[in-house]
């Protein structure tokens, strides 16, 4: 808990001064606010007395001052409040944007991109709103405690005593309540959050549902699941329900003893140990007290509820990258041989299963090499240790004869480009996605990419050509047009190898050939490893690895595959059914 | 196509919501947003309703008149304090200290009830307004779904009903006892003085008019803060989505920096909105500080001057009523910056109440078949009967209403598209002239580019749209007359993007089928190939799956949706991209189980992957909506045309 608020404190950095500042003119509103029933009280009697008149105006233009410092001191407290707060939730985001970019593949995975776009967006906002809390009220609330009763024993004497009765009553009603009540939110919020879940299933579902002819079965399985969150939430709610009369009884009782107990007073010592103004400012004091607490008991609430947002920002803070760089890092890739060396390799530790097991491969720079294999062969786990975006659990992969370990990550990647099979384009144009690869490309280097890519037909086609804008998720370009730019950015690094994971699946048989054409008659020397569902895409490579079950069952030419390896076959056959018809 | 039109709304829904529902962004609120609001409530809960205001007024009144009282015992004090008799004056303090006592014990009643069943009235109102949510959009056609982004329809059940709920939980009553506060205070305070309400109401005056200039000015800057919320928001999904692309890109850095600059804008827009809200409340609270200190000084001046007083009550000025006249104040301004408080949120609710209204407002689909579909019972002589029991044999019932008779017609699985236009929009035809017969048993495939109209056939077959021109007639009934609920319980359908919802496996393919035993499950899942990767799971059958089967791959996915169409067992199958993401060799593993899941079907096929289609028994070829080529696979190579070309590698399909 301790460890958890010092890591978010430090996110305050160049706002802690208006963090500090915000409670400091706090005291100045509460000291005001306290003092004026004070001084009114003092008027009161002065009007009992039957003053002279310019002594009312004495004591109204000081009133009016004082008026003045609270409105400065709350104004400005309140806009250093909310840059403090601001800000902090600025840095927050901040910190973990960055903390983020610096995971490797495994961090990524552990956390999953839609757990932390909640903690970049709402978790951080809760955070941002118990801040702002914590400085404003946190602070404010137990120093007008104090000051009202401070106030209250000045000028009430004996009759501030009456605190000690009511404000325990009230605290330990609260607290009981906010005790009660706060494991119940904790549950009916998950509750409720399965709740929208479903419903969100059923909305991206709503064809199965209906196709199903399910409707009906859906509001059942909703109803029920809606009655139950409403039965926890009023349970909930009701025993929260309880703190307003609570309050209104502490406040009632309050009013009842400084009326009588007051009077007593007044009259007993003819007016000289208390006025009638004293005992209305009485009745002010005691609504100070009692309210802060009620806001002190909220904060509580408020801070236990966003403790679990606290602790999933934390959590990504404090997550350490899986990858770092060496010590001593290589600069430079000498060529794109890799090669594979007792490799084993599992996800997690604990995972009793090795994804690959006895990986031994050796590619020569500037060889094509194809990878195929069925769903789960980890064809793409693979790939993925060859730019070290995994770390082997046991045994070399060795890129230019270095272990990829010995690498500078960047330079590392920079010569290893792989095109992902679940490939992203950005919102932006298609230049700006192209320079994803090399910033500095010129519009020429551009073409020449996308020329070997075979990408540039269709973008000449596009009105506006390389400045046409692709939506969020490249929604407005094809499947096959997508996986072409994909190519392009990745081309544009010039890389030593190029590694394509199912990157032509989408792209016709004629094109995906000239992609290879071209990659056979502009890039000879990169290395090239395409891994594909197609026999048709790798069957002219160097040589073929076929995966089975993370192991590597054969490696040679189609040729040799075709007449030595039953799985080579198999698919072969799947796909060329009845086919000396095939193109190829 | 709808689908595609539906990401693009989804990428844009992102920034619609807030049109609707800033303040200050002038909503135009439908007139009698309210009263539909109120009249709802009061139809959900006829006694509860009024019981709650009728506390709430209660309340409110009581705990406004202490001042009464408060006067009376301070004028008792100013009558005994010369004398410090207190056993005189004592009698009559505290009687009137019991009265206000007993007033106290009423209104602690009533705030007790009111905060009681307003707990319960407020979740119960949260619960049914769901319930009529989700009920509506159960019962609305197809189309509403895809021209409606899904993040829209889900902030109707997610911001919207957290709106309506500050709103009728907090502001609602907040309002009320606020207007009961005002009004009782300020007829006290006419009862004590008018010159000195006269003054109140000049601060009050003060208090709106700073409201609507600084509240306006928040409320402005509130609007541009969500806005970059939004923005900030598409940044970040955006972005983490495509984290392992700037992995691979090293574009760690600038995808940093591109961050900073959205970040910065944000706060920027957040550290204005919050400043003017933060600043309002303690201007307002010390207005009315300043406010108590004139009614105290004029207080003073008229007891002083000896101003004659113009009150109700006919009673001089006295210390007795300037002391409670202060606290009066001070619970007047309280109210007025509460209510100023509340502005925002209940500006908000009514533009959430008016969303959720239109969902539900919203025209469900319209079913007016009559022809349903029956157990049967087929005699040796071919005459058929209706059978209670379920007999594994279907028939449709088809009443006749000009005689009242009644024909039934043995469900066969012959579907026939005469003839058919259909368009997404009136003036946009996606399907010209289209003719497809399929018998019994038949496999039926269409091969084209996206756009071209296959998933549009599908999407007319079960009637999730319904055709301009034409006829589509299943063994020989026009589909129009056929009751839409039993027109699809007759068609299975396994879609691309395949849907799981949370629950075990074996719950998922039950779907299909709600009775069907676990032998019936296993026996499907065997069928479509799935039985071999379940029995691979931590819990076989009753592994949980969630958030989609997020922990089974796409191809996994397929499988199982194929294992819940195969236990409906329908005698029409449509198959739209079903097999897409299982790699060939798998579907060539599975492709025995596909084949007799198929068997004796009339099975509609769409894919991409040629091998998948190649043995059907005709394929059509489908360009901008019109057939161009049709036959099995054999006649369309000969033919040489774009089948051939497609199939053959000099097309891409996309």
């Amino acid at each position: 808990m301790f460890g958890m608020l010092k890591k978010l404190m430090g996110c305050v950095r160049e706002y802690k001064k208006v963090s500090k500042l915000t409670p400091i003119l706090m005291i100045g509103e509460v000291v005001m606010e306290c003092l004026i029933p004070f001084v009114i009280a003092k008027l009161v009697g002065q009007i009992e007395a039957g003053c002279e008149f310019t002594v009312i105006v004495k004591y109204g233009l000081i009133l009016f001052a004082m008026a003045c410092v609270s409105m400065f001191f709350g104004g400005l407290a309140g806009m250093t409040g909310s840059k403090a707060s601001c800000g902090f939730a600025r840095n927050l985001r901040h910190d973990l944007y960055y903390r983020i970019q610096e995971y490797s593949f495994e961090n990524i995975d552990k956390f999953s991109a839609s757990s932390l776009v909640t903690r970049l967006t709402t978790d951080v906002a809760n955070v941002q709103m118990s801040f702002m809390m914590l400085i404003r009220i946190a602070i404010r609330s137990p120093l007008m405690f104090i000051f009202a009763i401070v106030m209250a024993f000045i000028m009430g004497g004996k009759m501030a005593l009456m605190f000690v009765v009511v404000v325990p009553i009230l605290g330990f009603g609260l607290f009981t309540v906010a005790k009660k009540a706060m494991p119940l939110f904790r549950s009916v919020f998950r509750k409720y959050d399965n709740l929208n879940a479903s419903i969100q299933e059923n909305v991206k579902g709503m064809r199965v549902v209906k196709s199903f002819v399910r409707e009906e079965y859906e509001k059942e399985k909703f109803n029920r699941a809606a009655e139950d969150v409403c039965m926890d939430f009023t349970k909930a709610e009701r025993i929260v329900a309880i703190n307003g009369p609570l309050m209104q009884f502490c406040l009632y009782a309050n009013m009842m003893l400084v009326l009588s107990f007051g009077s007593y007073l007044v009259i007993s010592s003819k007016g000289s140990a208390m006025g009638v103004g004293q005992l209305s400012a009485m009745i002010t004091y005691g609504f100070m007290v009692l309210s802060s607490l009620m806001m002190l008991s909220m904060i509580f609430v408020m801070l236990t509820i966003s403790a679990e947002s606290a602790e999933r920002i934390v959590e990504v803070l404090e997550e350490q990258p899986s990858l770092t760089n060496p010590a001593n890092p290589v600069y430079e890739v000498k060529d794109g041989s890799v090669v594979f060396k007792n490799v084993n390799f599992k996800y997690s530790k604990t995972a009793d299963r090795y994804a690959l097991a006895d990986i031994n491969l050796t590619i020569k720079s500037g060889e094509t090499v194809g990878i195929l294999g069925g769903t789960g062969s980890s064809k793409t786990t693979l790939i993925q240790l060859i730019s070290r975006l995994y770390d082997v659990t046991d045994g070399v992969v060795a890129v230019g004869g270095v272990d990829v370990r010995d690498y500078d990550l960047e330079t590392l990647r920079n010569q290893v480009a792989v095109v992902l099979q679940k490939n992203v384009l950005f919102s932006g144009t298609i230049k700006e996605n192209l320079r994803w690869g090399n910033a500095e490309a010129t519009d020429e280097e551009l073409m020449e990419a996308c020329r070997l890519a075979q990408a540039s037909e269709f973008i000449e086609s596009f009105p506006e050509k390389y400045d046409t804008y692709i939506e969020q998720g490249g929604a407005n370009v094809s499947g096959g047009q997508k996986q072409r730019l994909c190519i392009a950015r990745a081309l544009l690094k010039k890389p030593k190898i190029l590694i394509l994971d199912d990157s032509t699946s989408a792209v016709d048989t004629r094109t995906d050939a000239l992609i290879r054409k071209a990659f056979r008659e502009f890039i000879p020397e990169t290395t090239k490893i395409i891994i594909a569902q197609r026999v048709s895409s790798v069957q002219d490579a160097d040589k073929i690895v076929i995966l089975d079950g993370g192991r590597i069952v054969a490696v040679g030419t189609h040729e040799e595959l075709l007449a030595s390896n039953e799985i080579y076959q198999e698919v072969y056959t799947s796909q060329n059914k009845g086919g000396d018809d095939d193109a190829e | 196509m709808p689908n595609k039109e539906m990401l693009k709304k989804e990428a844009e829904g992102k920034e619609m919501p807030m049109d609707g529902k800033m303040p200050g962004g002038k909503p135009k609120m439908k007139k009698g947003m309210l009263k539909r609001l109120i009249v709802m409530l009061f139809h959900f809960y006829p006694v509860l309703l009024p019981v709650i205001v009728f506390c709430i007024i209660f309340s409110a009144i009581v705990s406004s008149v202490p001042s009464l009282f408060m006067q009376n015992v301070i004028a008792i004090i100013e009558e005994h304090v010369n004398t410090g008799d207190w056993s005189t004056a004592k009698g009559e303090i505290l009687t009137w200290v019991l009265r206000l006592g007993f007033f106290y014990l009423l209104s602690l009643i009533s705030i007790f009830a009111s905060s009681q069943l307003g707990a319960i009235l407020t979740q119960g109102f949260l619960k049914k307004i769901r319930g009529k949510m989700f009920d509506g959009m159960q019962n609305l056609p197809i189309k509403y779904f895809d021209s409606h982004g899904h993040g829209d329809i889900m902030s109707y059940y997610t911001n919207d009903v957290d709106t309506l709920r500050q709103l009728v939980s907090q502001s609602l009553p907040n309002l009320i006892t606020a207007a009961v506060t005002v009004t009782t205070v300020f007829s006290i305070m006419l009862y004590f003085s008018v010159w000195m309400a006269l003054i109140v109401v000049a601060g009050v005056i003060l208090m709106s008019f700073v409201t609507k200039t600084i509240g306006g000015r928040s409320a402005r800057f509130f609007v541009r803060q969500q806005m970059a919320v939004g923005r900030t928001e598409g940044f970040i999904e955006e972005l983490m989505n495509g984290q392992k692309v700037v992995k691979v890109f090293c574009h760690e850095k600038q995808s940093g920096l591109d961050f900073d600059a959205i970040n910065d804008a944000l706060y920027e827009d957040a550290k204005k909105a919050n400043q003017y809200a933060n600043m309002l409340m303690p201007i307002l609270n010390n207005i009315g500080n300043v406010l108590y200190v004139i009614v105290a000084l004029a207080g003073g001046l008229f007891l002083l001057s000896d101003v004659p007083n113009v009150s109700l009550s006919g009673k001089v000025f006295s210390i007795s009523i300037i002391v409670p006249f202060l606290n009066m104040t001070k619970q007047f301004t309280g109210n007025i910056s509460q209510v100023s408080q509340q502005i925002n949120s209940i500006i908000m609710g009514l533009a959430g109440a008016e969303r959720i209204f239109d969902l539900i407002d919203e025209a469900p689909e319209v079913d007016d078949g009559y022809v349903t579909l029956v157990n049967a019972v087929v005699a040796p002589d071919g005459t058929i009967t209706e059978s209670e029991k379920r007999t594994g044999t279907w028939a449709w019932k088809h009443p006749h209403q000009a005689d009242g008779s009644v024909t039934y017609t043995l469900l066969r699985g012959d579907v026939r598209l005469n003839e058919v236009d259909f368009g997404y929009e009136e003036d946009k035809m996606v399907l010209h002239n289209v003719s497809v017969f399929a018998e019994p048993g038949q496999k039926v495939a269409f091969v084209g580019a996206t756009g071209a109209g296959k998933t549009t056939i599908t999407n007319l077959i079960n009637r999730f749209y319904d055709i301009a021109d034409g006829k589509i007639r299943y063994d020989g009934i026009n589909i129009n007359k056929i009751k839409k609920a039993d027109l699809r319980r007759s068609l299975g359908i396994v879609l691309q993007e395949t849907n799981l919802f949370t629950g075990t496996v074996m719950e998922n393919i039950r779907y299909g089928k709600l009775d069907a035993t676990d032998e019936e499950c296993i026996a499907a899942a065997k069928l479509a190939g799935a039985d071999d990767f379940i029995t691979r799971l931590p819990k076989g059958y009753e592994t949980e799956l969630s958030g989609n089967g997020a922990n089974l791959s796409q191809g996994q996915r397929q499988l199982l949706a194929i294992a819940r169409a195969a236990v409906a067992d329908p005698p029409v199958m449509i198959l739209d991209e079903a097999t897409s993401s299982i790699d060939t060799r798998t579907e060539a593993i599975v492709q025995k189980g596909m084949d007799s899941l198929m068997e004796g079907r009339t099975v509609f096929v769409i894919a991409h992957r040629l091998s998948t289609v190649k043995n059907s028994d005709v394929i059509m070829v489908l360009d901008h909506g019109h057939i161009i080529e049709r036959g099995n696979h054999e006649k369309l190579i000969a033919e040489k045309g774009t089948y051939y070309r497609l199939y053959t590698g000099a097309f891409e399909l996309e």
